[in-house]
């Protein structure tokens, strides 16, 4: 396949950045995505240009470092996968693809297609933890018996791999998906009780403090989450918020 | 409990809240408004009652405007902050494949709703407002020297119909009203945490609600227009 690609070039963080049109042939649609990208750097290394710098960790659509805004969709068009999962062959010989940074002013751009996600750290840091006895009275979490419905939705919430997509993907910048997930993974087990108030104050105060938007229940983060997280997350937080916030 | 309204959550909340108040709102006009058409004596004397009535002018009424200010003020606010939350536009957006034109647009079918209201206030509000409480006239009535004479609202609603300009615009008013509900009605619900077994069913019940009201509304002010041309 041939393609054009329209890509969003910025040297640093203080660059005001501009889309740069590159032409890429030969492209097996067998390709990932990132492999193209690889092609397309190796080619630019060797006419002695700056290669486009992106994130990308494991490839195996575990690690969530992959970022990427791919013709109007965060990852892609597939629905699912993460960019490292999404292959050539879901594209036309002769397509332009454009591809960008996650946008967000919580997600300030390094360089290139790289943009800072350490505000979801920060995020978790305020509050996505528990307390667990590490004295040698550890108590086995398999010993505590949990409801099969709730131990299902807090292993799906907890599935959330924090890429950033649907802030990315959300017409308002909001992270209340993925907030929304580690509160959730909690706020359903026993051994999230103890912190449960304090947790989900601090992680929304947090997240309010980075500057990521508000909710408007587009639904576009749930539809875009490679991890499938759902908006009943959403709707816990906002319910474990308004029992904190008459708790506390 | 302090400083609920200064997080995103409490702010989603509140703006929930009012939308739910709101809708019930608009189910109870369209419910006295539908009078007109099947019996314009009751339509007359509830719309008296709730032209008089101290507990509905002075109670349920500041309440009403209070809780549609807000509606429309947190709106543009979380408009602003969320524009703010992102500097830089995408080059490509493909918005369509993620989500409604209705959700992405509320900002807008909101404002045409805010215009409609300013002008279903300047047809309706404003002169009612200014013959019972400027003018004194707390009668109802179309001569009111005359106790014997008839109510003064199905006439003037039916003479408000009139101009086929001001049909056109009240229908273009309602269309927006039903597409901000298409997303506006189990959005509010989401809002307030409300995602569970019930939630397939509240959906489809809002979009009932967000068609079926509004239309009733269209059918009000048609009727009226050719009926009375009639």
């Amino acid at each position: 396949m041939n393609l054009t690609l329209k890509i969003w070039r910025q040297k640093n963080a203080n660059d005001k950045g501009k889309m740069v049109d590159y032409q890429i042939s030969d492209v097996s649609p067998d390709m990932s995505f990132l492999e193209m990208l690889d092609v397309l750097n190796e080619s630019l290394v060797a006419k002695d240009d700056e290669p486009v710098a992106f994130d990308h960790d494991c490839r195996e659509g575990i690690c969530g470092m992959c970022s990427l805004y791919i013709n109007g969709e965060a990852h892609g068009p597939d629905r699912g996968i993460t960019t490292c999962q999404l292959h050539m062959r879901k594209f036309k010989d002769g397509d332009t693809i454009y591809i960008e940074p996650f946008r967000a002013k919580a997600f300030p751009v390094i360089k290139d297609l790289i943009v800072d996600r350490s505000s979801f750290d920060r995020i978790q840091h305020a509050g996505g933890f528990i307390s667990v006895n590490t004295s040698g009275n550890t108590i086995d979490a398999n010993a505590i018996p949990i409801n099969k419905h709730d131990a299902d939705d807090a292993f799906s919430a907890a599935t959330c791999i924090g890429c950033g997509a649907c802030v990315a993907t959300c017409k308002n910048s909001s992270a209340m998906l993925f907030v929304g997930a580690k509160v959730s993974q909690f706020a359903l087990l026993p051994q999230g009780q103890v912190e449960a108030t304090d947790r989900v104050l601090n992680m929304v105060k947090q997240m309010d403090e980075e500057g990521f938007g508000n909710c408007t229940n587009t639904g576009a983060c749930e539809v875009e989450c490679p991890k499938g997280i759902s908006l009943e997350n959403i709707a816990r937080m906002n319910q474990e918020y308004l029992k904190a916030s008459l708790k506390g | 409990m302090s400083g609920i309204l200064n997080s995103s959550i409490g702010r989603k909340f509140a703006m929930a809240l009012s939308a739910l108040f709101l809708m019930f709102f608009i189910l109870q006009h369209f419910a006295i408004n539908i009078l007109s058409v099947f019996n314009p004596d009751t339509f007359n004397e509830v719309s008296h009652f709730m032209g008089t009535n101290p507990l509905v002018q002075y109670a349920l009424q500041p309440v009403l405007i209070i809780g549609v200010i807000f509606h429309f003020v947190m709106g543009f606010v979380l408009e602003i902050k969320n524009r703010n939350a992102r500097q830089i536009s995408y080059a490509k957006n493909n918005g369509a494949a993620n989500s409604s034109w209705m959700s992405r647009n509320m900002i807008w079918s909101g404002g045409f709703i805010l215009v409609f209201l300013i002008i279903h206030f300047i047809d309706f509000w404003f002169p009612e407002i200014n013959t019972k409480y400027i003018l004194g006239d707390m009668s109802g009535r179309i001569n009111p020297e005359d106790v014997t004479s008839a109510f003064r609202y199905h006439e003037e609603l039916v003479h408000k119909f009139e101009p086929i300009w001001r049909v056109a615009l009240y229908c273009l008013g309602f269309v927006f009203l039903a597409l901000h509900l298409l997303h506006g009605f189990d959005s509010a619900f989401q809002s307030v945490g409300a995602n569970n077994k019930y939630t397939k069913g509240l959906k489809g019940f809002g979009k009932f609600y967000a068609i079926v009201v509004p239309l009733g509304f269209i059918f009000i002010a048609l009727f009226h227009h050719f009926s009375f041309s009639h």
